[in-house]
């Protein structure tokens, strides 16, 4: 069996049944990344576009290796310093690049919907790598491969999203995919962080990170990005780290046998301390490995792939 | 070719003189000047008229010329969307006989010589057409417009719509200044600092999508602000296009305190709502004030009903389509309506029952000639035979190909609408013909 979607745009409507393959298949990828050699021959022949119109050096060096490793030929584009910056449409821009004989495009983009916008008039297979402030699919997936890992399972345990939740695509993308699979979900944040009606999404919603933390097995520290105290939502960052950094006092709050996650690049000292960031429970450096794998078998499975 | 006489058969609906009956309409020298419900005329008469000199409008409506006071035509400045002309075919296509455009033109009209351009090029057009002026120098929000000097050369009323006013100030010496002249100072009403770099309603659907939201206090801290304004100053506010429940709530309320306000509501508001933009992004929903939710929609069809939103005005805004086909947060706000306003209306409004013809009727023709002074939005003897025929059952598809708009950036695409224009009349002539 395959999977039910052609693009991977977001996990909002993936079914668990995908997800699951997905997971199930990120199980046998990471098994080959383990190996002496590596690479494995699935997508021989077929060419990835990684396009990347927001700079995320983290996320393409991830889907590079993961092509690379299954033997697809790859090419990169940065809309930095290319026609793009020249006023070339997305549009435009794709159909050159499609008139290349491209397989599959894997894209960045600053614009909510951006790879939904492709759909309607590409051929290829789409893979949004993070669309603004909406989703970011691959990470959300290898969040969840990372917790699952851990623990054998998804259904049942308590997570927790701490931060800015208002312009991650990471929570969103993590909440749409953990619901789906069962998990109970809490948001955290400053109030002026969190969105609007974020409670309808079915998540529990903190502004007291101690309150959020208790009893949960699970803590995923988002990335503060510094300009949210310049754009007036939050009146010092070491406001911010007294109410909502994750420090080792806090996590006598989690459950026994708790995780800590964070996307990355982390700011030390800021939402999250040196000695959690480094700490036994924390699978930071894990998730990163996950990444590739969870990669790998996303571009597996939507070139036609089946579980094995 | 033979002047129109008489129009007979037909349902007439004249909200203007609380109307709603079978009568024909007789026409001498562009005015109406007899309406009568007895049959004077029999079919013999009718057969040795000239053809042109007679419409059959058995199982139509005649109308009151339709008036769409909030139009953008584009013309000076940006004729490749829209010039004065293209805009006023597509108005008769869509039933109107008067429309009024906006002035955030190139140059802005905000002068004599732009608003005596915009006349000397709507006397080719099919339709009457009105200059709006800017309330202030090229709608900058700092020095009043010539406002004596404007509304000598004929412009009906003011506004900065699309470039709000944000000081309060100039919006107090707008009202003081233009009660000298007795025409409505006409508000977008948006607090910018508010909406921010907001590209959609914000509420559920913007958290999920993670959407920069345009609030809707943005709009009500604006309403309430020109409210009271207007009541300190005796000034005469008309609001464009209003789009949430509270807005409408201020303005009943206000309405109650005998302050001089007036508003409208887009066939787009009454129509859609922001959940919509989930479905594919299209940029065809992307308009300012921006869509809101279902509550929203209820809220403007009862204000609609019980006359707290006075009209309905297109705010037909041309765009290209490469400007419309790129991701959603770069293209710009605005929707195409001349050519779907009535469909639009009838299909949401009164095929789903709550609105009756005489009431959509006085709000697309009556109230916005009451609201300027518009010798036009009746059919009583000595009007103008501005006449709109309507075929309420007709059934059609939007085709934006076919649209005598220049542009195409409509959300209706493809769908089907109940109700159509079928004769557009203007001055006893006969300017749109769809039978
Ligand atoms: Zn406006």
């Amino acid at each position: 069996m395959g999977l039910k979607i052609n693009h991977l745009l977001g996990l909002e409507n993936v079914s668990r049944e995908d997800i699951e393959l997905i997971l199930n298949t990120t199980r046998s990828f990471r098994e080959v990344i383990e190996r002496p050699v590596k690479k494995v021959p699935p997508l021989r022949g077929v060419t990835v576009v990684n396009l990347f119109y927001e700079p995320s050096t983290r996320t393409r060096l991830s889907f590079e290796l993961a092509e690379k490793r299954l033997s697809a030929d790859t090419i990169n584009f940065a809309a930095k310093g290319s026609s793009v910056a020249k006023g070339e449409s997305l549009k435009d821009t794709v159909r050159n690049i499609e008139a290349l004989k491209i397989d599959m495009i894997v894209m960045r983009h600053s614009s909510v919907g951006a790879p939904h916008f492709l759909t309607k008039f590409a051929s290829s297979t789409i893979i949004n790598a993070g669309d603004g402030a909406h989703e970011h699919p691959t990470q959300a997936l290898l969040d969840m491969y990372s917790i699952h890992a851990r623990y054998g399972k998804l259904d049942g345990l308590r997570i927790v999203i701490v931060g800015d939740i208002l312009h991650s695509r990471v929570a969103r993308s993590n909440i749409w995919g953990l619901k789906t699979m069962g998990a109970s979900v809490a948001v955290c944040g400053p109030t002026t962080l969190l969105p609007q009606e974020v409670e309808k999404m079915g998540v529990d919603v903190y502004s007291d990170l101690d309150e959020a933390l208790h009893g949960a097995d699970v803590v995923n520290v988002l990335r503060l990005q510094r300009e949210r105290q310049q754009a007036g939502l939050l009146p010092s960052l070491r406001e911010y780290t007294t109410l909502f950094g994750l420090t080792r006092e806090r996590l006598k709050l989690l459950n026994k046998n708790y995780t800590v996650m964070h996307p990355g690049p982390m700011n030390r000292g800021v939402e999250i301390s040196s000695e959690v960031a480094d700490g036994d429970s924390s699978i930071i450096l894990e998730q990163v490995t996950n990444g590739v794998a969870v990669r790998m078998a996303v571009l597996y499975l939507l070139q036609g792939g089946e579980e094995n | 070719m033979a002047r129109l006489k008489v129009i007979a058969g037909g349902q007439l609906v004249d909200p203007s003189a609380d109307i709603d009956k079978k009568a024909d309409l007789y026409i001498e020298k562009g005015n109406v000047s007899r309406v009568e419900t007895k049959q004077l005329l029999t079919t013999e008469d009718l057969k040795q008229m000239e053809p042109g000199e007679f419409i059959d409008a058995t199982g139509m409506i005649i109308s009151p010329g339709l008036i769409d006071m909030h139009v953008h035509l584009r013309e000076p400045g940006k004729e490749k969307l829209e010039t004065i002309q293209t805009g006023s075919e597509a108005a008769a296509a869509g039933g109107f006989t008067t429309i009024c455009c906006m002035p955030n033109t190139t140059p802005t009209i905000d002068n004599q010589e732009t608003v005596k351009f915009i006349l000397s090029r709507a006397r080719q057009a099919p339709v009457r057409v009105y200059p709006i002026s800017a309330i202030t120098k090229g709608q900058k929000g700092k020095e009043l417009a010539e406002i004596g000097e404007v509304v000598a050369a004929g412009a009906i009323a003011l506004t900065d719509d699309g470039y709000p006013v944000q000081s309060a100030e100039m919006m107090r010496k707008a009202f003081d200044y233009a009660r000298m002249f007795k025409i409505p100072v006409i508000e977008h009403p948006e607090d910018l600092s508010l909406s921010g770099d907001g590209v959609m309603n914000e509420g559920y659907t913007s958290m999920r999508l993670g959407m920069k939201g345009v609030p809707f206090v943005s709009e009500e801290v604006c309403v309430s602000r020109d409210l009271l304004l207007a009541r300190y100053t005796g000034g005469r506010i008309h609001f464009a296009h209003i789009s949430t429940a509270g807005a409408v709530e201020l303005i009943r309320q206000a309405k109650k305190a005998d302050v001089n306000v007036t508003a409208e509501v887009t066939p787009h508001h009454l129509s859609l709502t922001d959940d919509l933009i989930a479905e594919d992004f299209d940029p065809n929903l992307k308009m300012s004030p921006p869509l809101r939710t279902e509550t929203d929609v209820r809220a403007l069809i009862k204000g609609l009903l019980d006359g707290t939103l006075d009209c309905i005005a297109s705010d037909h805004a041309p765009h290209s389509h490469e400007s419309k086909d790129v991701e959603f947060d770069l293209a710009p706000n605005g929707v195409i309506g001349l050519e779907t306003s009535l469909g639009v209306c009838s299909t949401y409004l009164i095929k789903e029952k709550h609105l009756k013809w005489t009431q959509l009727i006085r709000a697309m023709s009556t109230r916005p000639a009451q609201i300027l002074s518009l010798n036009a939005g009746s059919l009583q003897e000595g009007f103008p035979a501005d006449i709109t025929i309507i075929d309420p059952g007709k059934e059609w598809i939007v085709n934006p190909e076919r649209f005598l708009s220049r542009s195409r950036n409509t959300p209706y695409a493809g769908q089907t609408l109940t109700g159509k224009a079928v004769y557009t009349i203007v001055d006893g002539k006969v300017v749109y013909k769809d039978v």
